[in-house]
């Protein structure tokens, strides 16, 4: 196997006495496309949110590129490289599509006091700069969408939202992206389309890792490399899709026992 | 109309100033309840038909493609009122006072209109300004400049005893918080006898470099208002102020502050530091208002715990609901109608809070945005992709 990037090692969460995750171990490699699935409440998202700072997990560590993640604020965590989209929506739909794009390539910007107020030149060229970035980037997924970056985030549909959303967890160039969701509320056409585009995007920056928490059977089949299946917080399975599809254990925790 | 007037000319940008100072000298000069009321009835058919042509979104495209013109055709305005009154104490107390409260919701929409820290102790900020100009002005020798600076930096550096408690708690919790320590101010000023007490303090007149600002300017036979001084001064700052917080809107900084009002958890995710910039917006709101207050003391020659209660600091925030929160041009707007209004229209006086309580419940029932709403963010002026 090549180089692992991420390595959780009985990591624990546990809510009162809701244990989220329990004891979980796991390792993403740099470059792949680890597929995260499990049923409703398996621990999936709670993952995102204890390797992202968003909870301090109550137990374990996450080692990555000499970090322990677990320790660390999500600001810290953003700027070593990991970033995330969320499963509901989280954009600022005042504000414009470009704003929204620089929320996420905040640590690419300039923000001193007299960088802001006095030396506007500069931060003329700068701006102009990280538009340009922020137009291409927004090309690779939609070439209309890329002309309306100054419209407020609020005025496009559903799929440009999403888009948008990957954009700005793109935008400043991460080790490892965690996608949650990201087809929810799209078609199946609409999901396929986007996967292309990060696909696509993939090639353009040969470092990325990605981990994808996806109910669409059929695009955790097409994109990833690999598969972890979670059940109450633990892993119950690892390997191949078809591999993992095909275990006992895993049918048993969608579907029940027979 | 846009077939007959250019939207990019600066004619509907010019235009639109010089109707609003020609009202505004109208407005000032009329005695009588009947003038007053007829003006301001006047004033909103006025509005209404020409928003009804759509004369307001040509108006804001002109200002927009003229901004500098712009800018400076308000203070041209400004003067020419001065020179309409200019041996008049009444109208121009009235103007100095507008522009200083213009100063004060400046600082208030860096803090709750951009930042979403939500401060019902305006007045106490500018109290703490003012008491400072009088302790200050009345006992030391200081120079009167340093004097406005530390009232500034005094309500800057007594805010930030209120960061901790603001910065815990979300929403409502830090709108208590701000409440409290509003009724705490004025209690504290009520029975500190070292501060005059309920009877408040004399303040000196202002002085820079040896100009007596309370000395009033003759030139033969015509004798100016020594507030023309003061409105002189207070227009300054206001234009530094407006300066100032127009940039930071336009900048990385201001998007920070936006995005730490919508969505901390996204900002935490993407490495935004929601402390940090809502001290910075918390500050640099309660500096500005202690400025202002600094130079309103000096400028008044009194100061009185009555003059900042709970309720002066409701009407900062309704001003800067009615102007269309985020909007530095809106609350400019709204401040000089919340203002003049009650001071001219006598029979007002005494309802006035029940009346902006009502104009802010009309608000944000049917146009939640304000008189001028907010636009999208615009980096930099007139620059396309």
């Amino acid at each position: 196997m090549s180089n692992t990037l991420l390595a959780c090692d009985s990591l624990s969460m546990r809510f009162g006495g809701l244990v989220a995750l329990n004891q979980l171990s796991l390792s993403v490699n740099a470059g792949e496309i680890l597929g995260l699935i499990g049923p409703n409440g398996s621990g999936k998202t709670t993952f995102f949110n204890v390797i992202t700072g968003i909870y301090q997990a109550s137990e374990g560590r996450v080692d990555y590129q000499g970090h322990d993640l677990a320790r660390m604020s999500a600001q810290e965590i953003y700027r070593a490289g990991v970033t995330r989209t969320f499963q509901r929506s989280r954009l600022c739909l005042p504000l414009s599509i470009f704003d929204n794009l620089m929320i996420g390539n905040h640590r690419r910007l300039d923000h001193g006091l007299w960088f802001n107020l006095i030396r506007r030149d500069a931060f003329r060229r700068q701006f102009e700069e990280q538009y340009a970035k922020a137009r291409e980037l927004v090309r690779t997924f939609s070439a209309p969408l890329a002309e309306r970056l100054l419209e407020a985030a609020g005025s496009v549909n559903m799929i440009d939202r999403r888009r948008i959303e990957i954009c700005r967890a793109l935008i400043s160039e991460p080790t490892l992206l965690l996608l949650d969701e990201p087809s929810a509320g799209m078609t199946h056409e609409e999901t396929r389309e986007l996967m292309d585009d990060i696909l696509v995007v993939r090639e353009h920056m040969p470092g990325l890792s990605i981990i994808i928490i996806e109910h669409e059977m059929n695009v955790i089949e097409r994109i990833t490399e690999r598969c972890i299946v979670l059940n109450f917080g633990q892993k119950i399975c690892e390997g191949p899709y078809a591999a993992v599809a095909a275990d006992r254990q895993v049918q048993e925790a969608y579907l029940g026992t027979a | 109309m846009k077939r007959l007037i250019d939207p990019a000319s600066v004619f509907p940008a010019l235009a639109s100033m010089a109707g609003i100072t020609l009202f505004a000298v109208l407005f000032l000069h009329a005695e009588s309840q009947e003038a007053v009321l007829g003006l301001s009835a006047g004033a909103v058919v006025i509005l209404l038909l020409l928003a009804r042509f759509g004369w307001n979104t040509l108006a804001a495209a002109s200002f927009a493609g003229h901004s500098r013109t712009g800018q400076g055709a308000v203070v041209i305005g400004v003067l020419i009122i001065v020179a309409a009154f200019y041996d008049q104490h009444f109208p121009l107390l009235m103007l100095a006072t507008v522009l200083l409260y213009i100063v004060v919701c400046l600082g208030l929409n860096l803090q709750f209109g951009y930042a979403g820290v939500v401060n019902f102790a305006g007045a106490a900020f500018f109290g703490i300004g003012c008491y400072t100009a009088a302790v200050l002005a009345g006992h030391t020798a200081l120079p009167h400049l340093l004097v406005v600076l530390a009232g500034g930096v005094m309500a800057a550096v007594i805010g930030s005893l209120l960061i901790l408690p603001v910065l815990r708690t979300y929403g409502h919790y830090a709108a208590l918080v701000t409440i409290a320590f509003s009724i705490l101010f004025r209690v504290f000023i009520e029975v500190n006898d070292a501060l005059g007490g309920p009877q408040g303090m004399r303040v000196p007149g202002m002085e820079i470099f040896g100009w007596q600002l309370n000395d009033s300017l003759a030139f033969g036979d015509i004798e100016i208002s020594f507030y023309a001084n003061y409105v002189l001064l207070a227009l300054a700052m206001a234009a530094v102020a407006f300066m100032l917080v127009r940039r930071l809107e336009r900048s990385w900084i201001g998007l920070n502050l936006d995005a730490v009002r919508l969505d901390e958890t996204a900002c935490a995710a993407f490495g935004i530091d929601v402390a940090r910039w809502k001290i910075t917006a918390f500050t640099l709101g309660n500096f500005l208002a202690g400025l202002a207050g600094s130079v309103y003391a000096m400028m008044t020659g009194f100061v009185a715990p009555n003059a900042f209660t709970f309720g002066d600091s409701l009407i900062l925030v309704s001003i800067v609901i009615l102007g269309g929160i985020g909007n530095p041009w809106g609350l400019t707007v709204a401040a000089a109608i919340v203002l003049m209004l009650p001071e001219k229209l006598q029979f007002i006086q005494e309802y006035r809070l029940l009346l902006y309580a009502g104009l802010v419940i009309l608000i944000l029932l049917f146009r939640p945005g304000g008189l001028m709403p907010r636009q999208v963010r615009n980096y930099l002026p007139g620059w396309k992709p």
